[in-house]
């Protein structure tokens, strides 16, 4: 009996670090090439260890394209989107959630549905906005729709209605009006749901891909992202600071993952049992 | 007291809250009602138009639905579509259900194997997708050398009609097993251990527990992954733009819909028939949704 139930285990462990296995691999495989010559990445059989190490790869991308530029329009892009949507989301998920006023439940609803459908509806109609107003490769184009989320008011809404409601009724009797006590009483108490729709949003806002890449085309307001991709489409890219740009892009998101990871995964944890 | 007990009857503030109400979501209702509401309404009514370079639309009918149901490669992208959904939803959920429920029995490093599965869901998609690639790529890859050990000789993977969608979608399951292992092992851990003490007693083993507990109890939570993995299956584009080249003669047999969609839209300029295409995947996005919630009763323990 014994020695079945350690077999078991065994097997665990090989299953689970399998799955580890494929986890990393491709991001090992991004390092090393990214740190080998181009002569070395199509060598066969492939080296597992650079024979030698061309850290100059990670200059180089940045002579390539305008690797910085694109650095601080995702940092100033998801900086502003996870900004706006925390100050948004919060105050009308507050008042969703507390205040009385005609037509809460129905504008809720129409919240509810945006949150269903599937964002490619609204894609041609915002590019032509974007387009109308000027602002073809900016960085509010980056933003602007980003900004506003159903999501976002739907899960803070949630929050808010866990919160004890006594602890507002003092603040009442003192003569606070509700943006004093949205403020002062709740928002300290929202801590956790902020830090989970802080992570989301940033995640969005760093990785997304297709919005960046119709908005901006213009080299100089493009996103990591989209300049990645920009890169891929070359035939004649050269495959090891094309790695080392990807690193550098994915880097800062890896960074603040494993900074607060315990909170990724409980944030991530949390829609999944709210939903 | 009496005041305390008016104000909880009510909601907590009674006569003007209705200012402060209307001044605290006025943001985001605004800037929802421009970018979300307005333009969902404008995309049906673009479907019927063409429209040119800056924005002018011109009433058509029906002429894009009408091209719609010729387009060859409109059926084919659907058909793409449909074929990614139906490997990456039952695939990615059960490779995800076992490393949950693996991860839930008493294994060292928890936390350690939990983090290195939620990294290809936090790694942006765009440099997922390029070293993929070059993992796939046929002369220089790490796959097809993997592969000579066994004597195998590989293929182009992404560019071999027959292999590229199949190459594509191990991609999209492995951007998503993190995700989902977390969601799902949270709902492990909702399961209540006394249950499990209960069938102890009854002298059930391991995998009648699991069958006959540890399943049925996860079923809301794989209703819910199941979901969600179905809808983004089904709006899936950045891997495939970044793993096959646009000029590929695999292109055709592992486009989307959405990358389809994205093509005429942006690059092609044909925003009006894209919008057509937008319409129509909203309707089946709408449909299988409500088919899975139809068929929800039948196998998800309330």
């Amino acid at each position: 009996m014994k020695k079945n139930i350690s077999f078991g285990r065994i097997l665990i462990y090989i299953l689970l670090l399998f799955g580890a296995f494929m986890s990393l691999l491709p991001f090992a495989w991004m390092l090393t090439t990214s740190l080998k010559t181009m002569a070395e990445s199509t060598q066969i059989p492939p080296t597992i260890i650079p024979n030698k190490v061309m850290w100059s790869n990670y200059v180089e991308v940045f002579k390539l394209l305008p690797f910085e530029k694109y650095f601080m329009n995702t940092l100033i892009s998801t900086v502003i989107i996870v900004v706006g949507q925390l100050l948004f989301c919060s105050t009308a998920g507050y008042a969703f959630a507390r205040l009385k006023f005609w037509g809460k439940s129905k504008i809720f609803v129409v919240f509810l549905t945006i949150l269903m459908v599937p964002g490619q509806i609204y894609l041609i109609p915002q590019y032509l906005i974007i387009q109308k107003l000027g602002l073809l490769n900016s960085i509010p184009a980056l933003v602007l729709p980003g900004l506003f989320s159903a999501f976002g008011t739907f899960l803070l809404k949630q929050f808010f209605e866990a919160v004890p409601k006594e602890l507002e009724e003092a603040a009442i009797i003192d003569g606070c009006n509700p943006v004093q006590i949205y403020w002062n009483v709740m928002m300290p108490l929202m801590k956790p749901a902020l830090i989970t729709l802080t992570i989301l949003t940033a995640l969005y806002g760093w990785n997304s891909l297709m919005w960046p890449l119709i908005i901006n085309t213009s080299s100089d307001k493009m996103t990591l992202s989209a300049g990645i991709a920009s890169l891929a489409g070359q035939r004649t890219t050269n495959v090891p600071i094309m790695m080392a740009g990807s690193l550098i892009a994915m880097l800062p998101m890896v960074a603040f993952f494993m900074a607060f990871q315990k909170k990724f995964i409980e944030g991530i944890a949390a829609t999944g049992s709210k939903g | 007291m009496e005041k305390l007990k008016k104000i909880n009857k009510k909601s907590l503030f009674n006569n003007n809250s209705s200012f402060w109400g209307y001044l605290m979501i006025a943001p985001v209702t605004i800037g929802l009602l421009i970018f979300y509401v307005i333009p969902f309404f404008q995309n049906f009514y673009f479907s019927f138009t063409e429209i040119g370079t800056f924005g002018g639309a011109t009433w058509i009918g029906l002429e894009n639905y009408k091209k719609l149901m010729k387009d060859e490669q409109f059926f084919k992208a659907t058909w793409n579509t449909f074929k990614y959904v139906v490997i990456a939803v039952p695939v990615g959920v059960s490779v995800s259900t076992l490393l949950a429920v693996l991860l839930n029995t008493d294994v060292k490093f928890k936390g350690a194997f939990r983090t290195i599965y939620f990294i290809p869901v936090i790694a942006m998609a765009s440099a997922s997708g390029a070293v993929w690639r070059w993992m796939y790529n046929k002369d220089f890859g790490i796959l097809n050398y993997i592969l000579s050990f066994f004597g195998l000789e590989g293929v182009a993977w992404l560019n071999t009609p027959e292999t590229s969608l199949y190459a594509v979608v191990i991609v999209m399951i492995w951007m998503k097993v993190g995700y989902n292992m977390v969601i799902l092992l949270a709902g492990l851990q909702g399961i209540p251990k006394s249950l499990y003490e209960a069938a102890e007693i009854d002298g059930a083993g391991k995998v009648k527990q699991f069958f006959s507990i540890t399943l049925p109890m996860l079923t809301p939570t794989l209703f819910f992954v199941s979901v969600m993995t179905l809808i983004s299956t089904f709006q899936v584009f950045d891997i495939i733009f970044m793993m096959v080249d646009k000029f590929s003669i695999a292109i055709n047999d592992s486009m989307s819909l959405v990358y389809l969609f994205y093509r005429y839209a942006f690059e092609f300029n044909e925003k009006g028939y894209a919008a057509a295409m937008a319409v129509v995947l909203f309707f089946i996005i709408i449909a299988v949704t409500v088919v899975q919630f139809r068929i929800k009763k039948r196998w998800v323990h309330e």
